[in-house]
């Protein structure tokens, strides 16, 4: 049986790794995967806490989590391409006219 | 008892007026105007003797006749309720000010006819007569104050009421600010009345006081600290030493409002609030003597200003003042009833006084100055009679008013102090002299006005009958005192006597009656001898030799230029006083204290903001990797912080 420090382990650095590309990536797309990455991390821990523990609290809010990054999905992705089309670009550096 | 238990009623109708006139007298016509507000005085003079009427048929027992309306103020302890009181000495006031009051409002129909603030004029009347009704009735010291603030608030008003001319806008301001100070010395005397009786009731409050032991004579106690501050009150409103100086500007507003404001009924509030008060005072020697004190210095210094005035209405306001002085004298020997009753008759002959001069300067075209008036008693022959009647009542002529209450005050005075009796002997000379100096520049000699341009007639009747009523009573004002020369019955002094009761009078009552009458006709003797003195010089000066005058002004030219610049009191207040205030508010109140402290917080805040948000929009630079960065750092931080917590 694979210990529990194990999951938390990976799913840190899955974590961390979502937050690194969420900080360095210029592509909008990429950085949108990289927080789906970091939902999924901690996805990844709430059911091995539920494991550890003998409770079902953590894999209900694992499915509450999947709703939220679908719908979140839904509505990036919407946005992604009306900026895509009204700009013609994905790269996040250009998108700051709201700055003045 | 229909008025008695509906006391309010009596001040009620005067503020209908005023608030009719006020608010819907817009579009009304003056005939309109006029009959709201003279028939509101003469329902208000109607309840008034109604009420006496009832009055004194109450026994005894249930005087003085209070009744609560309802609870003003709960606070604590502190209660303060709408209650008014009659007793004989409000009943004296009651009809004294409906009374003269209503006269004056008669009068003044005819002498502000022709002026465009008409409407003004008479909500403004009518609302003085609301707050002196309320100043009379109140039973407790509260609401005595709210009548005592409000007739200060008409008075500015009225003194004010040719608002485009600069002279009484400024004579309106300067009652205000020197009442000011007069009320809040009331309104400390108020507050310890409080401290120390703990209910300001005047029947509790009285007895109580009375029942005190007295503060020993030259130290100041408790009470003596209250009538101290409760004087100061009373030195504003009645124009005593050193806050007299008012009054004369106050002559700036219409002549009626100086006949029943500034002579016959506000000015004497101070006198009424002493006498109301004199339990407290007879338990007060060291006040005693200073309103004995400031009350004869007063008297003789505004006569002696009276001597050299040529504006008819400001040598009527000196001896306002300087009559005024004489109601404190007789406060201050103990002589309260002798007080009240000089209160009385002042009111009968100064507003008639006042009227007579308003009368004459109708005549003559709005002509003040008397050196421009001379040989009117022909051409006006009711106001030149009338005002006889009013001059020899003030000069204290025999049989007439002012004599027998001149000569009380001065027989009472005479018993604590003599000094203070020759001083107001002295005083009554210098009265007959200033006032027969008025009447003989006005009425007598050669006309000293255009004859052509100045078309003088006699006043017409709305005028002239409140006039031949006052002097009525001027001359008979006083009978009421007469037996007394005959070592009978004072009826005015027995009619007060209940009031006063609460501590008897001191002294008098007792040498009265076993020193016989020979030293009472010769004290009796010296202020007339004094007023035919005054007389006579007046006569010989203004009269006989008029060139005299002129040549004694140029021979004793230093002590002329003092009386006629007034003692040079108000360029003292004004070097001493405004000039230094006037200062400090500008160069520290306002540019360090306005501008500095309270403006530099204010804007200080406001540009601190805008700097830190000038500052803080760089963060916002629109990258998003960089607000994605913040984000993380800012959990990293807050997790650690939580972490550390834990810990």
């Amino acid at each position: 049986m694979v210990p529990t420090s194990y999951y938390l382990v990976l799913s840190a650095v899955l974590f961390g790794l979502g937050v690194i590309a969420f900080i360095s990536k210029r592509n909008i797309l990429t950085i949108f995967m990289s927080i789906e990455v970091m939902l999924n991390a901690v996805n990844l821990a709430f059911v091995s806490f539920s494991r550890l523990l003998g409770q079902l609290q953590g894999q209900v809010f694992v499915f509450f989590v999947i709703v939220v990054a679908a719908a979140e999905a839904a509505v990036g992705l919407a946005i992604i391409i009306l900026i895509h089309r009204n700009r013609g670009t994905l790269n996040v550096e250009n998108v700051d006219s709201l700055k003045d | 008892m229909p008025v008695l238990s509906y006391l309010w009623i009596i001040p009620l109708l005067p503020l209908l007026g005023a608030a009719a006139n006020g608010i819907f007298g817009g579009r009304w016509p003056k005939n309109v105007i006029s009959a709201v507000a003279l028939s509101s005085t003469t329902l208000a003079f109607l309840a008034a003797i109604e009420a006496v009427r009832e009055f004194l048929s109450l026994s005894p027992g249930d005087i003085p006749w209070i009744k609560t309306y309802f609870t003003w103020i709960t606070a604590g302890g502190f209660q303060a309720d709408f209650a008014l009181q009659v007793d004989q000495l409000t009943v004296i006031m009651l009809l004294v000010v409906t009374g003269v009051g209503w006269l004056i409002h008669i009068y003044s129909t005819g002498y502000m006819h022709e002026d465009p603030g008409y409407r003004r004029f008479f909500a403004y009347l009518n609302l003085f007569m609301f707050f002196m009704l309320v100043l009379i009735l109140a039973a407790n010291y509260l609401l005595m104050f709210v009548g005592w603030e409000g007739v200060g608030l008409s008075s500015y008003l009225l003194i004010g009421f040719f608002f485009l001319k600069q002279s009484a806008t400024n004579a309106g301001n300067k009652a205000f600010w020197v009442n000011r100070i007069g009320d809040f010395g009331f309104l400390l005397g108020v507050l310890l009345i409080f401290r120390t009786f703990g209910t300001l009731d005047f029947a509790p409050v009285l007895s109580r006081a009375a029942a005190m032991t007295a503060d020993p004579a030259g130290q100041i106690g408790t009470l003596t600290t209250i009538a101290l501050l409760l004087f100061v009150g009373a030195a504003g409103k009645s124009a005593q030493l050193p806050l007299y100086v008012w009054l004369p500007d106050a002559m700036e507003g219409p002549t009626p409002v100086s006949a029943l404001i500034h002579a016959a009924t506000m000015v004497t509030a101070g006198v009424y609030m002493v006498v109301r008060s004199h339990a407290i005072f007879l338990n007060a020697p060291v006040a005693m003597q200073v309103v004995g004190v400031i009350g004869c210095v007063t008297a003789l210094f505004a006569a002696t200003i009276g001597l050299v005035q040529t504006d008819i209405k400001k040598v009527l306001a000196y001896s306002t003042v300087s009559q005024l002085g004489y109601m404190f004298l007789a406060c201050g020997v103990g002589a309260f009833s002798a007080g009240i009753f000089h209160l009385m008759t002042h009111a009968f002959f100064k507003g008639l006084l006042f009227l007579a001069a308003g009368s004459v300067i109708h005549a003559v075209g709005g002509e003040q100055d008397m050196r421009k008036m001379g040989g009117l008693r022909k051409k006006i022959p009711v106001t030149f009679w009338t005002m006889f009647m009013a001059t020899l009542a003030i000069a204290g002529a025999p049989g007439f008013s002012g004599f027998f209450s001149k000569d009380e005050i001065l027989n009472e005075a005479q018993h604590v102090s003599p000094v203070l009796w020759g001083l107001g002997v002295l005083t009554a000379g210098l009265t007959a002299f200033y006032m027969f100096r008025l009447l003989f520049l006005t009425f007598f000699g050669k006309p000293q006005y255009n004859e052509n341009k100045v078309h003088v007639h006699e006043s017409p009747k709305s005028m002239t009958i409140p006039l031949i009523v006052l002097a009525i009573l001027s001359v008979c004002g006083g009978w009421m005192a007469a037996p007394a020369l005959m070592g009978g019955a004072n009826h005015f002094k027995d009619f007060l006597a209940p009031v006063l009761s609460t501590a008897a009078e001191p002294a008098a009552a007792a040498p009265e009656s076993s020193g016989g009458g020979e030293i009472l006709q010769a004290l009796i003797g010296a202020p007339v001898i004094a007023g035919l003195l005054g007389f006579l010089l007046a006569w010989w000066l203004y009269i006989k030799s008029p060139k005299t005058p002129k040549k004694l002004a140029d021979l004793l030219s230093a002590p002329y230029k003092l009386l006629s610049g007034k003692y040079f009191i108000d360029e003292l207040y004004m070097a001493v006083i405004v000039r230094p205030l006037v200062w400090i508010s500008r160069n520290v109140l306002w540019h360090v204290v306005d501008e500095g402290a309270i403006d530099g917080t204010v804007n200080g805040v406001a540009f601190a903001s805008r700097e830190a948000g000038d500052n803080l929009r760089r963060a916002n630079t629109g990258n998003v990797r960089s607000y994605a960065t913040w984000i993380v750092l800012g959990v990293l931080v807050f997790t650690s912080l939580l972490l550390w917590m834990v810990d």
